[in-house]
């Protein structure tokens, strides 16, 4: 551990720094289409026309059935093969890394929001519904807005999860924090400085996406439901 | 006698899961009367209301509002329907994630389509009618079964509701809380609200009613004015049901309410 300080100082952090910018631009979008198919299919699932139902019942069993180095291969080295006409659709990197993470994310997301719906108490539905509310308004501006505060701690796991599971983008030769790490260790022969650094960058990124949760949660507190703490 | 009739239910039959919840129950309502169910735990009382408003869609029968049959197939006319019928619940069901401001305002502004600033004052003046213009910024977490209860009143009446469907809305309350619901409710059948309420409140709801309907088995069974069903012998199944219910309450009386402010 000859010169640590040093080594990490010139070679470590500024490489890594570098890493993060990319890992912070895949893991934001990637965590907002998750959030976003989440409570959609969510939605669906539990109040949408059966058929459309089942199709998204599908699209969780597919993406949570499969390991998402799969998925992430999938993206980036076989859909180009795919060809529809003469079309066939080549993702970057990073684009494939964004949409396999955010639809990988979306099929647990959309578990947490099922379970928050099924938890509001029909009679809220009813009351809607009989003020002459569309079923539409209804989980808008009723149902959704409450399972998604229930959702949320479960919701706010999956995007740490993901902050995670981004490290996977360096398969699919993005240069993200690990992918940076990676390169570095290689050609330094000094794995064990650098990667307890990513380590500790992943750690950080962690707490701060647990902080911005817990503000999220808090902003969103029903006065009435507030969490117990003495 | 010449109001006009502003609901009809003819000959409306509801099955759950096989068994017959009403069975060809009628009953229409004038305007400015209050109709009151009364009945045994499971008797239909609660489908019945949830018919009306095809909550709970009737297998077959008719519901009519103004004379205008309901097409219970059309979704619009659904809504329409729904806009025009307030219904009051049991356990309340107020938002539990909106103000009580905005529990009165969300269909002002969603179904009414009012802006705003006029839902706010709608929404305003129906919670000062109830007596809560006061615990407007206040949420249903944070207020009692009884205010809970009002501010659902003042939720449906600032649709201007034509009838108001009422599912036992004091059963849910405890005993001292029960006053300032009847309050409101009386004040509303004085103001000549149309009402159909299902209620075990017998001998308070005796005074405003102009005629008991009581069900059993998903028929009603018996029907009249509260008087001539209450009175001591008249041997009605109305009479024997509320001279049970006292008897429970401990309270030993059963009868008509000495009329109020007399």
């Amino acid at each position: 551990m000859d010169g640590f300080f040093s080594f990490a100082l010139d070679r470590i952090i500024p490489a890594l720094d570098a890493g993060l910018w990319t890992s912070i631009l895949l893991i934001v979008p990637a965590a907002l289409l998750g959030v976003f198919i989440g409570v959609s299919v969510g939605a669906v699932r539990v109040y949408g026309p059966r058929p459309l139902a089942r199709f998204c019942d599908g699209y969780v069993s597919l993406f949570r059935g499969t390991p998402l180095v799969v998925q992430l291969y999938f993206w980036y080295f076989a859909l180009p093969n795919i060809q529809i006409g003469d079309v066939a659709l080549v993702l970057s990197p990073m684009w494939a890394s964004i949409v396999g993470f955010g639809l990988c994310s979306g099929a647990y997301q959309s578990e947490y929001i099922r379970g928050g719906l099924l938890s509001i108490k029909r009679g809220q539905l009813r009351a809607a519904q009989a003020l002459g509310l569309t079923p539409l308004q209804t989980i808008s501006s009723i149902v959704m807005p409450q399972a998604f505060r229930r959702a949320l701690p479960g919701c706010g796991n999956e995007i740490i999860y993901l902050v995670k599971y981004s490290s996977l983008a360096s398969i699919i030769t993005v240069n993200d924090l690990t992918g940076m790490g990676r390169s570095l260790a290689k050609s330094s022969f000094r794995n064990t400085e650098v990667f307890v650094v990513v380590g500790l960058y992943y750690l950080a990124l962690v707490t701060v996406a647990a902080f911005v949760l817990r503000i999220v949660e808090k902003k969103l507190e029903i006065p009435g439901f507030e969490s117990k703490r003495d | 006698m010449d109001d006009p009739v502003i609901l009809r239910v003819e000959n409306v039959v509801k099955t759950i899961g096989g068994q017959r919840i009403l069975d060809d129950v009628s009953l229409s309502v004038k305007k400015g009367r209050l109709k009151v169910l009364i009945g045994p735990s499971g008797a239909g009382k609660s489908t019945l209301l949830a018919c009306i408003n095809f909550l709970s869609p009737p297998d077959s029968g008719t519901i009519s509002l103004d004379g205008v049959p309901v097409n219970g197939k059309s979704k619009k006319e659904l809504l329409a329907l729904r806009q025009q019928v307030g219904m009051i619940f049991q356990d309340f069901n107020l938002f539990d994630h909106l103000s009580t401001l905005d529990n009165v305002r969300v269909a002002l502004v969603k179904v009414k389509g009012l802006d705003k600033r006029a839902a706010t004052n709608r929404a305003m003046e129906e919670l000062a009618r109830v007596g809560l213009a006061d615990k407007a910024a206040l949420y249903p977490a944070q207020l009692s079964g009884g205010q809970k209860q009002r501010v659902s009143v003042a939720r449906a009446l600032a649709m201007d509701p034509k009838v108001l469907l009422l599912d036992e809305p004091t059963s849910a309350l405890d005993p001292e809380l029960i006053g300032e619901v009847l309050t409101v409710i009386r004040d509303l059948a004085d103001e000549g609200m149309t009402m159909v309420m299902a209620t075990h409140q017998i001998s308070f709801s005796a005074s405003l009613a102009d005629e008991f309907l009581f069900m059993e088995k998903g028929r009603i069974v018996e029907r009249g004015t509260p008087t001539t069903l209450l009175a001591r012998d008249s041997g009605s199944r109305t009479q024997s049901f509320c001279a049970k219910l006292s008897e429970l309450a401990g309270d030993g009386h059963c009868e008509l309410a000495p009329p109020s402010g007399a």
